[in-house]
Formats: structure tokens, sequence, C-alpha cells
């Protein structure tokens, strides 16, 4: 049934300024609201329990992509279509233009934003995964300041987060790097495209000297949250790929996951197409390799 | 039942098909509701509700959403178009009679935000391949057609912008 209207605050503050300050005079009454995308479901389907919001729809200081030597910084109201239109993310972090290019169609991605994306705090979200295998760090704003914190830990359970009720997520931080690496993202929902995902996969390697130098394994919808698997990682880390490292990995992973039954999928379709994914992955960093070397 | 405080309405400003526009509402409205029911727009219609099915297709400021998923007050001083705004007067838009000619309507629920889609594709890419026509109407359900008549009805309508626009340019010679 659809919520009652008349109960459902939305205010616009003027600023950046003004948002935290109404932010921090009462801690929780507020929550952000900014494309959309998924509050306006859960209004329709009356299942938004929050009635206060702050529109960040147009706060210009959390808006736009800088670009450094050393960083890239997107402004937590960067939409899915600003994330593709962005030439050096084309070119340096290709998973996270592919996630936004995979989330919905143009209408979705001309309004859906990846702050919200990360502080909806999805499961199944996309652009997660992506981040968490580039080691994305966030900004997080209060009147008291700002202060940055590493995207890995960041989710600490189902819609839990490392974020205080006076904050605000400003911008997301992704270090650059001159290190080539191998990657490799997968989303796997009913449809090819226009659905959400059932398993998605975030893999990146750093390969040396046909080692695995470094590992980054991603999954999101396996877990409560968007799940960095690091015990995965460490099996890989160090090792050329072989076929005991790759079933090495796979049984590490397998007791790394939790998937379970739920709308979308099964426990039992997930855990074998993460494995499948994971193995898939590590196949195609062996047969890159071996196109790489002479024969 | 718990009683909860009631919001008072707000007046938003905007411009509609180029007319200036103040609407009352409440603060989380939907501004596909507000345009049918205050603006009298019915030409944006509702299909799912929940931004999966593109019937609500608007332009706001400039850029293809889901008025369904569109709280009125993100509308203030937006320039916003709908499926009214498309013809020139009495004269379609290439989209609009390309979609009459190859018969790319059939119930029509789907048809504004179909239409809508295709002029925001050829606004940025007029020569588009058919695997980019699908990318650009991705988004919009259609439970009649089939789909096939609507690429077909895109590709008509970029071949008749081609026309006109060979002909502007031999006008110019």
């Amino acid at each position: 049934m659809r919520a009652y209207l008349p109960t459902y605050e939305l205010i616009t503050p003027s600023g950046l300024a003004e948002a935290l300050t109404l932010l921090a005079q009462a801690p929780g009454a507020w929550k952000p609201f900014a494309g959309g995308t998924d509050l306006m479901v859960l209004l329709e389907a009356g299942k938004l329990t929050h009635r206060n919001y702050l529109n960040i729809w147009n706060l210009e200081e959390l808006r736009g992509i800088a670009v450094t030597n050393e960083q890239v910084s997107l402004g937590a109201l960067t939409t899915y279509t600003d994330v593709q239109a962005n030439a050096i993310l084309r070119e340096e972090f290709p998973m996270l233009c592919q996630a936004a290019s995979e989330t919905g169609g143009l209408a979705i991605q001309n309004r859906g934003t990846l702050g919200g994306n990360i502080m909806n705090a999805s499961p199944a979200a996309d652009s997660p995964p992506a981040l968490l295998a580039y080691d994305a760090e966030l900004e997080l704003v209060s009147t008291s300041g700002s202060r940055l914190v590493p995207y890995h830990g960041f989710h600490t359970g189902y819609k839990q987060m490392v974020l205080r009720a006076d904050e605000l997520l400003a911008r997301i931080i992704l270090r650059r790097t001159t290190q080539s690496s191998r990657q490799y993202y997968r989303k796997v929902g009913t449809r090819k495209a226009q659905a959400i995902s059932k398993i998605c996969f975030a893999g990146l390697a750093h390969i040396e000297d046909g080692r695995i130098a470094d590992a980054r394994i991603v999954l999101g919808s396996v877990a409560p949250l968007p799940l960095r698997c690091v015990k995965t990682e460490a099996v890989l880390r160090g090792n050329r790929i072989a076929s005991t490292v790759i079933e090495a990995a796979e049984i590490e992973l397998a007791g790394e996951i939790a998937p379970i039954d739920d709308i979308r999928s099964t426990r039992h379709y997930r855990l074998q197409v993460s494995l499948n994914l994971l193995r898939d992955f590590l196949t195609s960093l062996q047969a890159s390799n071996a196109q790489a070397s002479p024969v | 039942m718990r009683m909860e405080p009631i919001i008072n309405k707000l007046e938003v400003h905007c411009t509609v098909n180029g007319r200036a526009a103040i609407i009352h509402a409440y603060p989380m409205e939907r501004l596909l509701d507000v345009l049918r029911e205050q603006l009298n727009l019915t030409g944006t219609k509702e299909g799912c509700g929940e931004g999966e099915c593109g019937a609500c297709s608007i332009f706001l400021n400039g850029r293809i959403v889901n008025s369904c998923l569109v709280p009125v007050v993100q509308a203030e001083g937006a320039e916003i178009q709908t499926i009214e705004g498309v013809a020139t007067g009495e004269q379609l838009h290439a989209v609009q009679q390309a979609f009459i000619d190859c018969g790319g309507a059939q119930c029509g629920i789907c048809t504004p935000g179909m239409v809508l889609a295709a002029v925001n594709l050829l606004k940025t890419n007029p020569h588009p391949s058919v695997a980019e026509i699908r990318t650009g109407l991705a988004g919009n359900l259609c439970r009649c057609t089939g789909y096939i008549k609507i690429f077909e009805s895109v590709l008509r309508a970029c071949q008749k912008q081609r026309i006109l626009q060979d002909g502007v340019e031999l006008d110019g010679q």
C-alpha cells in the first residue's frame, strides 16, 4: 500500500553547512535523500519507515569528479551516468564503469548515485564490489570536520556502517596507480540487463614474474554486506596460477562467503556461481599470462 | 494508531514544456502524479511505479529520468519536458512520426517513454547501431510489440533526420 504522503518531510538545506548543522542538531532525526531510486520505491510500497529527509541532491559540494596525479575524488552525488562519461575512470577503473553501465537503464543511471549505492548498503549493490576491489576510501564530513576511512570495513553487517548519525558521505577516493593489473567484473542476474544481481564478482590481480603479487576478490549478494574475501586473497598471494592454487582458492571462498536463499536466488546457486566466477577469473589470468610470454 | 504530524504543502516553481508552473504539493509527492493530476499532462504514464518500466519518463534539466522516482521538491527551479513538449505545434517530432509510420505503438502505455528515450538517444547519437538503440531504450518495457517495430521506428526516425539534415546542407550549397 502507498505511503501516506502528508507525513513525509523532505527539506532542502541551502548548502552543505546547513545540512551538516541540521544533522548535528538532532542526530538521527534527518536522513539524506539523493537521487531517490531506492527510497522512492520503498515509499510507493509503503515501506519507508523513516519520515524526515534532507534533500541533498542540489549540494554542489558533493558533486563532481576531481582528478589529480595521485587520486580520483568522486563526489557522493556522482551518478552512474557521470561515472561512465569520465575518461580517466574508463581507462583506469573500468570495473566501476561496468558496474555503472549495468545498473538499471539510462533513466536510473541519471539519478542513482555512488554515494546512495554505498549508503543504502544493499548487499546486492553493484558498485561496492568494484570500489572494494580498488581499495576505495570514503570521506565523511560533519560539523566537527572530515575524516577519511577505508571503504573496506565500512560495512559492518546488514545495513550497518561505520558512520555517525551527524555525518554525511562527501566523497569517494580512488588511488591511481601505474602498476598494471588484470581486472574482471561480472554481474549475474536473471537477465543480461535490467536485473538485480544474484551474484556480483569483482576480481583484480597484480601479476609479477608469473606470480600473483596481490589480489582482490570481492563478491556481492553472497553475505549480509558486500564482501571482500581476504582469506581467498591470501591463498592466492605469492602463488603462480595452477590448478592446485585454483582449487585451494575455491575451497577457501566456499568457506568465506555466506550466501542464502531469498527472492532472487538460492544459496546453492550462489555458491556454485561464485566458485565458477572465481575459476573463470583465475583461468583468465593464466590464459593472458600464456599469451604474454613467448611459446 | 499513533497520530503523526502532518507536513504542510509547499510551493514548487518550475518550467514545464517551456511554460512556468507553480505546484502546490506535499514534498514527497511524485513528480509523475503532479504532472498528471495538477498540470493535466496525462501523456506521462504510470506503469510499474518503481523505476523498472520507463513509462513515466520525462526530461528533468535535459536528462531523462523516471518521474515516479522524483519527489516534487527536487523539481524546484527545474526545466521539465514531457511527451507533450516533444512536437513543435502540430509538427510531430521525427521519432513520433516514425512510430506512427512503422506501427511502433500498440496499446500505447509505453510509447511516451519509448519516444522520449529515442529522442534522447538521437540527440547525442544521430546514427545509432541497433545495439545502441537497444541500450538507449533499455529500461523501457513494452508488453505488446515484441520491440521489433519499436527498433524499426527509431531506425526510420534516424533515416528521416538524415534526409532532413542532408536537405538543409544542399540548400546551403
